[in-house]
């Protein structure tokens, strides 16, 4: 059993996003970075997977900056091979070019099953499992919260609203988009990570070709101009707390 | 001159969902005269059928139907937009949506745009706006001519224009699919403990609580002032409260006279569920969180400092 995790690192939404000064782009140049957190959760259902039966698990990013820690540590959790696909890409690339590139490298992989997070906080245009999918020419099931494995099948557990989950079988080799691993993701040792950055290379491929890009051209990205803004109450906590708790009052809000 | 708009119809459990009908509304706008077919399979698609205002509506029919199959709902989309020369396709951002939207898009060679929120058109090309990084930032982007699937972000536009009659309703054999999928069964959420739609106070925990031990603090919050602890889906991902609890697209929906979202940054997928609460308050360490554009009164501050100050205020004026 062969599973690949793609992984895309993504900006970290904690922090201040500012726009650049052509207004249609992050401004990058201060920007924490960080793995995206469903191809975390996608990784984690793999090494689960791993855990119970047995299975080879390869992590998979392109060089889109600094990815060599997020595979350096999906080695650390437990990942059998870790592959920086290098080429032309640049952070807040297209998922289209990713796609392309990593189906080029994936496709040869003799993979059973592709694990990818449902989702990123920057898929203008598409989400990555289901594009790797459709260029792979696989099934693909996303939404998923729950993969167990029987032979060439998988059953896999897609989420709809309010816990209702559909159970569907399918024939491998196939593509998930997980929404959430069976268990919160392990932690990796950060000294482990850094005994094999110091001790292990990456393996590196070439992607094959440039892909053909989103066919989007994004205009204009900037803040949303909230309708009615929250009125912020401002402060020290004592007091913000105390005209809270009047506002809470005043509504008769409050009830014991 | 119209264009020709198919959207991606979908039911849960029997039921049309209301994004079919947001999503038919929202086709009409940009079909500009063209004609507009909704498609969708199963139950609840086809008993909902004729209060769907669309020119057409097709109710696919097959084996593979009756219950959702990712690959059969794609397969058979996919023909029935290549079929009627659909220029635009809308999905709901939706598990179905999801699934659909891309195959539909590789099979059409159509670009794809995701998180939408609002479209129209301008001159030739299609003007989209998007809900970037957790809601933070929109993009608004620009397709050139052609074909374009969207998935569009289920509330983000009225469905009520699309309520009303369909012009007419066919029965369409559903394209085949590879089989290489295959539907076991539902799994239904245990009945019993909280419900959480049926309380008027919600106190909502999220990811900055950090830890487990800390969602004693909003408990004790919750019971000083007479509510109920719900939170977002990191929480529950991580066991820390049932699922039961969980608020949003996954999670339930609530209407609470008081929503009061303690370090929860107020995610699309979060809003979803809470943003027709009655009063909604956010407490939150960053000014630019989005919750604070739902929210009635925010507090841009530390919940470890406010979340006790409001409990000890609480309990004082007891
Ligand atoms: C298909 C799908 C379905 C989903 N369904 C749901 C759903 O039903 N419900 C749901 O909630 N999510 C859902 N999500 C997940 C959603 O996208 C977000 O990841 C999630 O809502 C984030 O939860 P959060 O706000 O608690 O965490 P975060 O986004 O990490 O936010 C934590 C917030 O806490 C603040 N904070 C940190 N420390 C402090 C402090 N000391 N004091 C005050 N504030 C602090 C931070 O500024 C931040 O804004 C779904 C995702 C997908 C893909
Ligand atoms: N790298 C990490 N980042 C965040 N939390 C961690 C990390 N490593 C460990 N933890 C947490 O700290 C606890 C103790 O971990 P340990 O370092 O293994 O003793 C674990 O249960 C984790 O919840």
């Amino acid at each position: 059993m062969h599973i690949v995790v793609p992984i895309k690192e993504v900006p970290d939404l904690v922090e201040e996003l500012e726009v650049n000064a052509a207004g249609t782009d992050l401004d990058r140049e201060y920007l924490k970075y960080k793995i995206n957190e469903w191809d975390e959760q996608a990784l984690e259902e793999a090494l689960c997977l791993k855990d119970e039966a047995g299975a080879t698990v390869t992590a998979i990013a392109a060089d889109t900056g600094d990815v060599d820690t997020y595979l350096f540590t999906a080695l650390a959790k437990g990942a059998d091979r870790a592959i920086k696909v290098t080429g032309n890409f640049a952070r807040g690339g297209d998922n289209h070019t990713t796609a392309a590139a990593l189906a080029g490298v994936i496709g040869g992989l003799g993979a059973d099953l592709v694990l990818g997070g449902v989702q990123a906080p920057d898929d203008l245009d598409g989400q990555l499992p289901v594009l790797l999918a459709a260029q792979l020419g696989l099934p693909c099931v996303s939404v998923v919260s729950g993969v167990t494995l029987n032979g060439g099948t998988a059953t896999v557990r897609q989420e709809y609203s309010g816990g209702l989950m559909a159970e569907i079988d399918v024939t491998l080799p196939a593509v998930v988009g997980v929404q959430a691993a069976r268990q919160a993701p392990r932690y990796a040792a950060v000294s482990k990570v850094r005994q094999l950055m110091k001790t292990v290379t990456l393996e590196e491929v070439a992607a094959g070709s440039d892909g053909q890009g989103s066919g989007l051209r994004i205009r204009r990205l900037y803040r949303p101009e909230a309708a009615g803004h929250a009125e912020m109450i401002e402060g020290s906590a004592e007091e913000q707390a105390k005209r809270l708790f009047e506002i809470l009052a005043e509504r008769k809000l409050v009830r014991r | 001159m119209g264009a020709t708009v198919l959207v991606v119809g979908e039911q849960l459990d029997g039921v049309l969902s209301d994004t079919t009908y947001e999503l038919a509304a929202l086709a009409r706008q940009l079909a500009d005269g063209g004609s507009v077919i909704v498609a969708g399979g199963g139950p609840g698609f086809e008993s909902g059928a004729g209060t769907i205002a669309a020119d057409t509506v097709c109710v696919l029919d097959g084996a593979q139907m009756a219950d959702y199959l990712p690959e059969a709902y794609a397969a058979a989309i996919s023909a029935l937009a290549a079929d009627r020369g659909a220029e635009l396709v809308l999905a709901a951002t939706s598990a179905v949506g999801l699934d659909t939207a891309a195959a539909v898009a590789a099979s059409l060679g159509a670009p794809l745009v995701s998180y939408v929120v609002g479209a129209t058109r301008e001159g030739g090309a299609l003007v989209t706006t998007s809900q970037l990084y957790g809601g933070k930032l929109l993009a608004e982007s620009e397709v050139d001519g052609g074909r374009v699937v969207l998935t569009v972000v289920p509330g983000s536009t009225s469905g009520e224009a699309g309520r009303g009659s369909a012009g007419a309703v066919e029965n369409v054999a559903a394209a085949a699919a590879p089989g290489r999928m295959s539907f076991r069964r539902m799994i239904r959420p245990e009945a019993g403990g909280v419900d959480i739609t049926k309380e008027e106070i919600l106190v909502s925990v999220g990811r900055g609580i950090e830890s487990q031990e800390n969602i004693e603090m909003v408990e004790e919050l919750a019971t000083a002032i007479g509510g109920t602890v719900s939170a977002s889906r990191p929480i529950i991902d991580s066991g820390w409260l049932p699922k039961v609890r969980q608020v949003g697209k996954s999670g339930v929906t609530v209407k609470p006279k008081l929503y009061l979202a303690v370090g929860i940054s107020g995610a699309p997928e979060h809003l979803q569920g809470m943003k027709d609460a009655e009063l909604i308050i956010a407490i939150n360490t960053d000014a630019n969180a989005p919750i604070f554009d739902v929210a009635d009164y925010g507090i841009c501050g530390d919940l470890f400092d406010v979340v006790p100050a409001l409990t000890e205020c609480a309990t004082a004026n007891a």
